[in-house]
Parts: C-alpha cells; structure tokens; sequence
C-alpha cells in the first residue's frame, strides 16, 4: 500500500495546495494596491509622510552652530568641510566656510550625534540630483557668520529660541532610542498594512 | 478564400495571371495582415494584461504610465526593443544565433492557419489540424535549443537542454490528453471536434465523462510547460540562469522570442477550447450567417482570454518547481494518467458510442460545486486578512 498511498497521496496534495494557493491570489485581485506612485500621483508629498529620524539630506542651522567642528571630526569620509577663525582680540569665533558633499555623504548620521546644539540635522528631503556635480557641494555660509555661544539659562532670543528647541529635540530623539519609534512612523497618512500579521498571529 | 481568388481573377485585375499565383498573393498579403494586425499586437497586449494581473496579485499597480492606463506600454516596449543595437557574440555560431528567434516566431505563427475562429472564420479546415498544431508547435523546441548552442554561452546551453527536455518530455502527456476527443469524435479536423459539442457547458467534452475532465487538465499543465509558462519557465529561469536560452539575445531577436511566448498563450487557450470548452459554438438565435459568426467569434475570444487570464493567474501564484519535480511530474504522473484515461474514455465510448447525456449534466454539477467550494475560499481568505476591498481593475 505504501508507495501506491503515496502516490495518491501525492496527487491529492498537489491539487488541494494549488486550489488553495489560487483562492489566496485571488482574492488579492480585489485588494487595493500599497504603491505609492511617487512622485506625481501622491495624495501628500513624500517628505511629508517620512519618519522624523528619516535621514535625509543634511541641513545646518547656521544660526545655533557653534563652530565646534565636531561633526567635521566625526564624519568618517570627510565630507564636511569648515573653517572657522577665532580673532584673538574680541574672542569671537567666526565661521566662513561650512561645506558638505552630498555625493559623498553614505547619510550615516554621525556627524549629527555629537553636534552639541542639532544645528547639523537629517531632514526628509531626499531628491537631490542635480546636472553638476559642483551643485552638490552644499554650501552653508556665504558671508562670515558668528559662531553661536550657548546662554547659561534658556535662550532669551525670540528668533533663534524655536531653533535652538528644535535642534535639542533633534538631539533627544536621536539619544533615547526608547522614545524616538515613539513617535511613531506614520507612513502616507494611513496605518501600515497590519490585517494580515494579525491574521497570521492567530494562527 | 476560394470565391474570393475566383473574382480576382475574373476581374482581370492582376492582368491574365494563372489563379495560382493569384491565390499565392492573396494569400500572402492575407496571412501578413492576419500576423501583423492580430497576433502580433495581441502578443503585445498580453505583455501589458500580465503585467498588469501579477502587480495586481502582488498588491502593486503595474505599468500605468504609458497611455491610458499604461495601455500603450507594450508598443513602449516594442519601439524600444526594435531600436537596440542587435548584439552577436563574437565567439557564437552567427547564422544560427541569427535564425533561431525566427523559427520560434515560426512556431508561433503557423498554428493560427487552423485556428478556427468562427464556423466560417478559419484558414485552412485541415482534416489533420490539431495534430497539424501540436507538431508545428514543437518547433520551438529546435528554435530554442539552436538559441541555447549557438549562443556559445553555459546559461544558454543549459536553458536550450532544459528546454529540449522539458517540451519533448510534455508532449507525451500532452498528445496522449488529446486522444481521449479524438475518440469521441473519430475525428482530427478543428471544425469537426468543435461541432461534435454543443454551446451548452455540458455538452462540452471538458465535462463529457471523469476522463476527459482530467485529461483537459493535464494538456493544459502540458501545454503552459511547452510554452515554457511559470511555473515551468526553467529554460528561462531568471535567478539561476540569467535569461536561459535568451541571454546573449538583445534588441529585436530578444523580442522574438518573449512575443512567441507570450503569443503561444492564445494558442494554449485556442487547443483548449476547441477541444473540450466547444469552440465557438454558440445558440442559434438568428439565421443570419454573418450575425452567427461574429457572435461565434466572440464566443470563442471570451473562453480563449479566460484561458490565457488563468495562465497569468497561475503565473503569478505558482513557484518555479525544480527540474527534478518537473520531469517527475511528467513521467510518474501525467504519462500514467493520460494513459489510465485514454483506456477510460476508450472503454467509455465502447458502451455509450453517442456519448452519455447524463454524465454530461453530472460532471457540470460536480464543476460548479468545485468552482463554488473555489469562491467560498476566496471569501475566507478575504475576510481573514480583512482587506480593503476596491474592484476596480485600474487605477
Ligand atoms: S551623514 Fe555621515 S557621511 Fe554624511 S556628512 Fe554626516 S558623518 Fe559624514
Ligand atoms: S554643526 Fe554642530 S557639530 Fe558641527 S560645528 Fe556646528 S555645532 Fe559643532
């Protein structure tokens, strides 16, 4: 009996998974598809719907930066290029150059981990390309700017303070891990497909 | 087609030349028509449709771009295979490399000679035509093999063997499945198994008796391995192979071969229809001979797309089986049971030689109870993942 059973057994098998198989696929014809179709058919931009630890291309907020060069010490592929001079007499630390390479950046976030203020930060932006590759080098400063000097109590400067907020929340979500996925990634507005998992969870 | 060489060559318009001749042209210019306005657009069409059914399998969208819909992708394609450079290896056997992708479009073209569309819509009503289908349509096996040796490339050898195997190996089960109408009919003519059936699902072959039922079934397996379908597409197997037998193949050779295969998938649906979902039979409801044979048309467009929609289906749910499981499959199953069936429905006809009307309306029955057990699955696996439902076939 035991090859012949077999044998049947076989056949059985192989008819009752495909059937099976089919239900399944079709009831897929009736799901609505996940695509996003980035970027033109999209209800909310991308950027927009990205976590907030996305890490993006690198912004610098010049004005709570404070020339430390720890970010430039920090990143292990040098992109990050600053030169700051002190002037001897009034002590004040100017910054005139403060370029990155965004071609170069892998986005590995090290240089925004030791960033005393989050001036260097990832933002959601993500579309770069460019026709040069000199249009890559993001450059920061202009004219000379004032490096920032942190304020013993709480920044009493009305336009720098939401600035200097948001850095130090940068700083935080990057710091706890605990309380970054908090936050919560809500992709395109709606809850991520979770049917199934649960489905399967109760299996 | 007769009446239509006669006048030509009464009219005189071809000045006095013998109607051979005349019947050669006509022929000719008629058959480039028929390729080039159906069958080659119809392969293109397909490409979109399956792309479209699988992304739609995979919760994705699909090619949607390109004309409405995406519509206009497959002709995207297909001007953009016709412009790239037409690579041959240096170290590869030119003439053959060169003549390969013809030979498999060759195999393509050729059955739609008998293909019957309507009563009166059919090239040539051959009194061999469906053993005129099942051997032009193995020429694609030289084809793809001649691709896999003059390529000169391990990838390609392999896919051209494997692709030998497997087609040789099919058409056994695949010709024993035909066998069983045959001897109902007593009959090799398309047009005479078709009209030995009815419009009326149980007066199909597909549900005359137990064994033809699952002789449909394994010709139509067979027939996807032939056409080198997912999930037995192993000469063309992508994560072990490359691209099989067409790898070294670029430009407008490569198009040759994915239109032949994507082609032969109406061909796949047009054997099954004929020979055991009734063709193009459909209830006489007017005299009018023109009126029939479009409905008749219709009729037998509708069941060969549903044919080549559930190959995509299957295509898209199947995994690629291995070269091991495929041949077993062959050789320890579907031989065995053609044969089983071929004695079945010779035993079958032996005491009912008009066929048996009451199996016709069982075996209909115990297919609709399968096809709503089919729905009631769906239904769960619906419910189960609780998905959100949306019916549209765009989007
Ligand atoms: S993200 Fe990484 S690579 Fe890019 S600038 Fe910062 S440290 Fe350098
Ligand atoms: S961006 Fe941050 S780490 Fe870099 S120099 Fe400025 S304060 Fe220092």
């Amino acid at each position: 009996m035991g090859a012949i059973g077999e044998y049947f057994q076989n056949i059985k098998e192989t008819v009752s998974t495909i059937f099976e198989g089919m239900a399944v696929t079709a009831s897929h014809f009736m799901r609505k598809p996940y695509t996003v179709q980035y970027p033109d058919r999209i209800a909310v931009r991308v950027q927009d719907t990205l976590p907030y630890r996305y890490r993006g291309i690198l912004n610098v907020d010049l004005e709570i930066c404070t020339g430390c060069l720890a970010c430039e010490r920090a990143c292990p592929i040098d992109c990050i290029v600053i030169a700051c001079e002190k002037d001897q007499k009034t002590k004040v630390l100017t910054i005139s150059q403060f370029d990155i390479d965004i071609i170069k950046c892998m986005y590995c976030g090290l240089c925004s981990e030791p960033c005393p203020t989050g001036a260097i930060h990832h933002t959601s932006e993500f579309e770069g390309a460019d026709f040069s590759t000199e249009s890559m080098i993001r450059r920061f400063v202009t004219d000379p700017i004032d490096a920032y000097k942190p304020k013993k109590g709480p920044e009493t400067d009305e336009r720098i303070a939401p600035i200097l907020n948001r850095g130090m929340r940068y700083i935080n979500e990057f710091a706890t891990p605990g309380q970054a996925w908090a936050g919560g990634a809500v992709v395109n507005g709606a809850p991520p497909a979770d049917g199934e998992e649960e489905a399967d969870a109760q299996e | 087609m007769q009446e239509l060489i006669n006048s030509l060559v009464s009219s005189k318009s071809f000045g006095g030349m013998p109607a051979t001749i005349v019947g050669a042209i006509v022929i000719i210019v008629l058959s480039a028509v028929v390729f080039l306005g159906v069958a080659f657009p119809f392969a293109g069409i397909v490409s979109w449709v399956e792309r479209r059914v699988w992304a739609r399998i995979q919760s994705r969208v699909g090619p949607n771009r390109v004309g409405p819909n995406g519509f206009l992708q497959w002709l995207a394609d297909g001007v953009k295979h016709v412009c790239k450079e037409d690579v041959i290896p240096a170290d590869s056997d030119p003439h053959l490399f060169k003549m390969a992708p013809y030979l498999v479009v060759l195999a393509f073209v050729l059955p739609w000679a008998v293909m019957p569309f309507s009563s009166a819509l059919i090239l040539a009503d051959m009194n061999v035509g469906i053993l005129y289908m099942t051997s032009v349509t193995a020429i694609t096996v030289v084809g793809v093999l001649m691709a896999g040796w003059a390529s000169n490339d391990k990838w390609s050898l392999i896919g051209g063997i494997r692709s030998a195997a497997q087609i040789v190996s099919y058409e056994i089960p695949a010709g024993l499945s035909i066998f069983p109408v045959v001897l109902m009919t007593g009959t090799l003519s398309m047009q005479s198994i078709i009209k030995a059936q009815g419009w009326a699902p149980q007066h199909w072959f597909l549900f005359a008796n137990p064994f033809t039922f699952v002789a449909a079934n394994i010709l139509y397996v067979s027939a996807l391995a032939e056409g080198n379908r997912t999930p037995f597409d192993l000469p063309e197997a992508e994560s072990e192979l490359v691209a099989g037998f067409a790898t070294e193949y670029s430009g407008m050779r490569y198009l040759f071969f994915f239109m032949a295969e994507w082609g032969n998938l109406f061909i796949i649906g047009a054997i099954i229809t004929t020979l055991f979902l009734g063709g193009w039979q459909f209830p006489r409801v007017t005299n009018n001979a023109v009126v029939m044979n479009v409905l008749q048309l219709i009729t037998f467009n509708v069941k060969v797309l549903f044919l080549v929609f559930l190959s995509m289906w299957i295509r898209g749910t199947l995994p690629r089986v291995r070269i091991d499981q495929l041949m077993s499959l062959c050789w320890k199953y579907f031989v065995p049971i053609s044969f089983v069936n071929m004695l079945g429905t010779a035993v079958w006809v032996a005491i009912w030689p008009d066929g048996n009307s009451v199996a016709g309306y069982i075996m209909f029955a115990v297919g609709l109870v399968v096809a709503f057990i089919f729905v009631q699955r769906v239904i769960y696996y619906v419910r189960r993942s609780r998905m959100e439902l949306y019916f549209r076939p765009t989007i």
